[in-house]
């Protein structure tokens, strides 16, 4: 009875989401980023793809963490061979990295301009670019047009975008899908051993459209991100090598 | 019509190329050799050692002993059909319908084109003039089909137009050499004591065919005119270039739109069916007042769609100052390449770095930002972090080492690492405390040093270790020092942050 009810609310919700305009393409399935338990909060339990996700970052350390999880989702939109460009004021990333992150660095394409209303026009004609996997831009600001015009890109050529927006002193609202914030927590290493586990966050969605906000804690291992409450560690066998 | 041809024998051709190269080759002998069978065979020889007694086919040893200050260079093969082809392609000011004639000589079907230089006379004096003009020597003669011109500028004496009438004398007393003829088949008629055409003329026609095969009986007929004789003009390319003259100067940008749409249409046509594409475009815009505005774009792939290349020129089209109009517009394809078309699939849509989508893209930003704003990583062979990633020349570029994934290396590189305060405790550990941008770490996990020292076949200098660190908010870090613990001037630098 009670399964019932829910799987009657679980279908007036979707109705209720196609209503509002919520779009959702079977293929798009095969290469949704899957986040665990973080999934539930986003609507229909899906990741929003051709939208626009913004994170917030307060420092160059979580530019770097940020850019992190950022490749975390990369690595499953570009699974099937796609590329995406990283556009930014200048190159931060340093590419070996991202092979960490499971994603192949050498398919991502690096667009560097100094000139603010040149960065916008460039990551709304990336998001018109019909088959990357995804659009990350580095920005200090956007207006709410702004950010229509890119949601509107997106939401057209399906076309995942990622803001990483640099200057929190200008926060306003603005049309983008989710805001995100994702800080760095202390990694996990077993009985005070020396070294350094796994990358370790703290995940903060700040804003979801028709789905519910909240705040995890994860650690990316393994090409896979884990929650905290039952951490992976480093066993002996495999302990990194050091120097 | 009476049909009319010119013959012209380049006898030095590549030997006067050579001294339109070097001027002062000119008075000096010198020749053009080949290896053969391990010998030097001399190619082609200028006029100063043609009198001296050098020949075409000596060998270099023996012409040497002839003439001892004989000057040889390598011989450039394909050559004669170069000159020849640009020659060619340059007569044709002169008649429509010119051709080469290998190896060295070109024809030109005068038909009706002498008498705009006021007779035949003139006309060849023109050519010919101009020809020694720049600095070649040649032999000329006029007549009714091309064999027999041939025969006349090789064999003839002083005497270059044969006049309808008069031809066959002329011809008559020529040695049969004159006909075109192979080597063996000249020899074997000298044999026989048939030397001169006027010899096989009067012979029976089933013999010569029975002795001397067909090509000889083709040949007399081609020079007497009982067998036309192909001949196959060169063409000039034409340039790719389109113009567009306005009644009214264009003064707004729609105008110039509407234009630059026209223009892209019919280039595009043009090249559509001759399987090229553009890389680079010149749009030029000529003002009532003389100025001339001119704007261009370039492409990353071969490109010849109308839409895309419209869109790349749109960036740019407010560049464009009016004035008081402009009259004129054209539109130049400065570099040009052909397109390997590929198949179009109905599903598994390109979504890689092949996608056209994406080349537009980075067409659109190159027009835009500059091409050097964009790039691709590759991994390079190196240790030193600054040095193991390198930019990629092109979209299509392969990997040819696999990225490292056995050492752990910061999302976030600094372009140059920036000097920190650090306290370590004793050498070689990490540190427990550094201050960076004036504010205090304090080091909870660390991990390293990973030693990476300069390569010095690059540059000299200090080596590196690397330490991960770890504060107590957990956000991590790349740092290094500079140098050995022991040395004076050591010093700790950050380098990167981690994810």
């Amino acid at each position: 009875m009670l399964t019932q009810k829910a799987d009657i609310l679980f279908q007036l919700q979707k109705e209720i989401l196609q209503l509002q305009g919520f779009r959702y393409k079977v293929s798009d399935d095969c290469i949704r980023p899957v986040l665990g338990p973080i999934d539930s909060s986003f609507p229909n339990g899906i990741f929003p793809l051709a939208s626009i996700h913004e994170f917030l970052t307060q420092s160059v350390e979580d530019i770097a963490t940020t850019s992190g999880f950022i490749s975390c989702l990369l690595s499953s939109l570009m699974n099937n061979g796609g590329v995406s460009a990283w556009i930014g004021s200048s190159q931060k990333i340093f590419p070996s990295a991202l092979k960490f992150f499971n994603v192949e660095p050498d398919r991502i394409i690096f667009i560097d301009t100094k000139n603010p209303k040149e960065l916008l026009w460039l990551i709304e004609e990336t998001l018109k670019c019909e088959g990357l996997a995804a659009v990350i831009g580095e920005v200090a600001e956007v207006s709410f047009t702004a950010s229509r015009r890119l949601q509107l890109a997106a939401e057209q050529s399906r076309v995942t975008g990622f803001l990483i927006r640099n200057n929190l002193r200008n926060i306003n609202t603005n049309a983008c899908t989710a805001r995100w914030r994702i800080s760095s927590n202390p990694s996990i290493i077993k009985d005070d051993m020396p070294g350094i586990g796994f990358p370790a966050w703290n995940i903060e969605l700040l804003k979801i459209r028709n789905g519910k906000p909240g705040t995890w804690q994860m650690q990316w291992a393994y090409n896979k991100l884990h929650s905290i409450s039952d951490p992976i560690i480093f066993s002996s066998t495999e302990q990194r090598k050091t120097g | 019509m009476q049909k009319r041809f010119v013959t012209i024998w380049f006898r030095y051709l590549k030997t006067d190329w050579f001294c339109r190269q070097h001027p002062e080759l000119l008075p000096v002998p010198f020749a053009l050799t080949a290896p053969d069978h391990g010998r030097m065979i001399i190619t082609a020889v200028n006029p100063p050692a043609h009198q001296q007694g050098i020949v075409v086919g000596m060998v270099l040893a023996d012409a040497r002993a002839i003439v001892p200050s004989l000057k040889y260079f390598d011989d450039i093969p394909g050559l004669p059909e170069k000159l020849l082809s640009s020659i060619a392609k340059w007569c044709i000011r002169f008649s429509p319908v010119v051709t080469t004639d290998l190896p060295d000589g070109i024809i030109i079907d005068a038909t009706g084109c002498a008498h705009l230089w006021n007779g035949e006379q003139a006309y060849l004096d023109s050519i010919v003039r101009r020809l020694k003009k720049i600095g070649y020597n040649v032999n000329e003669a006029i007549a009714d089909t091309p064999g027999k011109a041939w025969a006349i500028a090789h064999f003839g004496d002083q005497k270059s137009i044969i006049s309808c009438d008069e031809e066959l004398p002329a011809f008559l007393f020529l040695p049969v050499a004159a006909l075109r003829l192979e080597v063996e088949t000249i020899t074997r008629l000298n044999k026989l004591g048939l030397r001169q055409i006027r010899d096989i003329l009067s012979m029976p026609r089933s013999v010569l065919r029975r002795r001397f095969g067909n090509h000889l009986l083709m040949r007399l007929d081609q020079a007497l005119g009982q067998q036309e004789e192909i001949i196959h003009p060169v063409h000039p390319i034409e340039p790719y270039s389109e113009r567009l003259p306005c009644l009214e100067p264009i003064v707004t940008a729609t105008g110039i739109e509407i234009a630059l749409k026209k223009l892209l249409e019919l280039l595009c046509r043009r090249l559509q069916q001759e399987g090229k594409g553009i890389r680079k475009l010149i749009f030029k815009c000529y003002r009532v007042d003389g100025n001339v505005q001119v704007i261009d774009i370039g492409t990353n792939s071969p490109s010849s769609n109308v839409h895309h290349l419209f869109k790349l020129f749109e960036i740019k089209i407010s560049s464009i100052e009016p004035a008081l109009g402009i009259e004129l517009f054209t539109l130049e394809a400065s570099k040009i390449e052909d397109i390997y078309s590929t198949q179009e699939k109905f599903w598994d849509k390109a979504c890689g770095l092949e996608n056209p989508e994406l080349i537009k893209l980075l067409d659109r930003v190159s027009n835009k930002i500059g091409a050097d704003k964009f790039h691709r990583f590759l991994p390079a062979e190196h240790h030193w972090p600054e040095r193991s990633v390198k930019i990629a020349s092109s979209l299509n570029e392969k990997m040819t080492i696999q990225w490292r994934t056995d050492l752990q290396r910061p999302i976030h590189l600094l372009q140059n690492p920036v000097p920190i305060w650090a306290t370590a405790p004793i050498p070689d550990y990490p540190p427990m405390l550094f201050r960076y941008k004036n504010k205090l770490h304090k080091v909870k996990k660390a991990d390293g040093p990973e030693r990476i020292e300069r390569e010095w076949w690059l540059e000299e200098g200090q080596l590196r270790d690397y330490y991960t660190v770890e504060d107590e908010e957990g956000r991590r870090y790349w740092l290094f020092r500079s140098g050995h613990y022991s040395d004076e001037n050591y010093q700790w630098f950050i380098h990167g942050f981690f994810a």
